[in-house]
């Protein structure tokens, strides 16, 4: 598969972690070069009670603007969404955002499972996803819909993630299109045009 | 996974055999519900499936049940709670009679933490809380105001932090793994089937809550609820939704006024 062609078509970047991704992405989401064409949207395992601190932290150190999770938003190109604790965040094929408070799966709410395997119905082949470190097997099914659905999987180095069981369970179960460091991460989201 | 066209068949018939309307749902939300329980219940294909929600009188019920969201908890977001406690139910105060209504209530929760809210307020002798749902099951585990115990640890945590001003326990009785809630919460409370799309307005009031129920519709299905609660509001009333829902996508924004902080609108005319 030809990298450039495949970049082309993303509409909306998934980045899914639990335990040890926030360092991660505090790496990736400052540097980032201002996104024109695609959306950029985090689903990060969260205490319940701690509401909006995440998307207050993010909103504070990332250039790129961040969007008010509400739900039926239209998700637009140039922000970043961040999945509000305590909901599921799904999306509907006219772009729309859906929240959910059903069960909560793999013991989270948002799931990253959730999150993902919508995306992969809605946005097809244009849904990138990225799995960063994480203590427990959520994410997996949803990486395997989005590469079934013809989108690029992409996850983060266990060697090198402070908790790499999240990743192993993928890599145990599928071969993502890309394992990269944190450094190559951050360069390939700027080359997503 | 079920393919769009059995989805939108699956509606279809849902409409046809029981009347039940989702073409309004959250066609995200309902898609997920549905390939859940096509796995959850081990179907081998979309025809089985059909043909059970269509003339299995049980097994639609089941359908019912699973596809509609009802996990709910007592002063869930607690400071939503703390201003019904500080801001809302002291300008009801001064009404001779205080009637509420809780959309969408499934199994209670939510009813029972006005009705305490209320009862520390001293208004509860003089409120009515009409609480409805889609799904009768759910009507018949609230009526009962019976909580599985190893949920009220959480719910204490909330009503304290909601400025809760009694020892939560002194509102039930631990009894086999249950906690049960007083009569006199109780009492004031109204249970009906109702639902928010096909079903009109059936009282005024001065307060309703619909605490992520509209999360589950698409605009449409939205416009027709919040509608039916501007129809269903007195002047000045006010309507509480989740921390997540908004009123800017509808016809009735204009008439209405929204708080600094929370999900709560007051009715301007």
């Amino acid at each position: 598969m030809e990298e450039n062609d495949l970049k082309k078509h993303c509409k909306v970047l998934l980045i899914g972690g639990s335990a040890g991704s926030l360092e991660v992405l505090m790496a990736i989401l400052p540097n980032l070069k201002p996104i024109i064409n695609f959306a950029i949207v985090v689903i990060l395992h969260r205490k319940s009670a701690e509401d909006s601190t995440l998307e207050n932290l993010i909103a504070m150190k990332s250039t790129i603007p961040v969007a008010q999770v509400e739900d039926k938003e239209v998700l637009k190109s140039g922000f970043i969404y961040v999945a509000p604790s305590d909901y599921h965040l799904l999306f509907e094929k006219n772009k729309q955002l859906s929240l959910d408070v059903s069960e909560k799966v793999n013991y989270s709410r948002p799931s990253i499972d959730v999150s993902f395997e919508s995306g992969a119905i809605a946005f097809g082949k244009k849904c990138t996803a990225i799995l960063l470190s994480g203590a427990n097997a959520d994410g997996t099914e949803g990486l395997k819909a989005i590469q079934k659905a013809g989108g690029i999987v992409i996850v983060q180095n266990p060697e090198n993630a402070a908790m790499p069981f999240m990743i192993q369970s993928v890599l145990s179960t599928m071969t993502p299109n890309h394992i990269m460091e944190v450094d190559e991460l951050l360069d390939y989201i700027n080359k997503i045009q | 996974m079920l393919e769009d066209r059995e989805i939108a068949i699956l509606i279809e018939e849902l409409y046809k055999y029981h009347g039940y309307d989702f073409s309004g749902y959250s066609a995200a939300s309902f898609r997920r519900r549905v390939d859940r329980l096509y796995q959850m219940d081990g179907f081998e294909n979309f025809t089985e499936l059909l043909s059970k929600a269509r003339s299995d009188e049980e097994y639609f019920k089941h359908m019912i049940e699973e596809i509609t969201v009802n996990v709910t908890e007592m002063f869930r977001d607690p400071t939503f709670y703390k201003t019904l406690r500080t801001e809302i139910l002291p300008t009801l105060a001064t009404k001779p009679f205080i009637r509420i209504w809780h959309a969408g209530c499934s199994t209670g929760e939510e009813v029972f933490s006005m009705a305490i809210l209320l009862k520390e307020l001293n208004l509860l002798h003089k409120s009515l809380l009409y609480a409805t749902d889609l799904n009768p099951a759910v009507l018949d585990v609230a009526k009962k105001g019976l909580f599985p115990l190893r949920t009220i640890q959480q719910y204490a945590e909330n009503y304290r932090i909601a400025s809760g001003k009694n020892d939560f326990s002194d509102y039930y009785t631990a009894n086999y793994g249950y906690a049960k809630f007083s009569d006199e919460l109780i009492s004031r409370m109204v249970y009906s089937q109702h639902n928010l799309i096909t079903d009109g307005s059936f009282n005024e009031f001065d307060l309703i809550l619909c605490r992520n129920v509209l999360i589950y519709f698409d605009n449409d299905f939205q416009r027709v609820a919040l509608e039916l609660f501007d129809e269903s509001l007195s002047k000045l009333g006010y309507l509480a939704l989740g921390t997540k829902e908004t009123i800017k996508f509808s016809s009735i924004q204009h008439r209405f006024k929204q708080l600094d902080k929370e999900k709560i609108w007051k009715k301007m005319i």
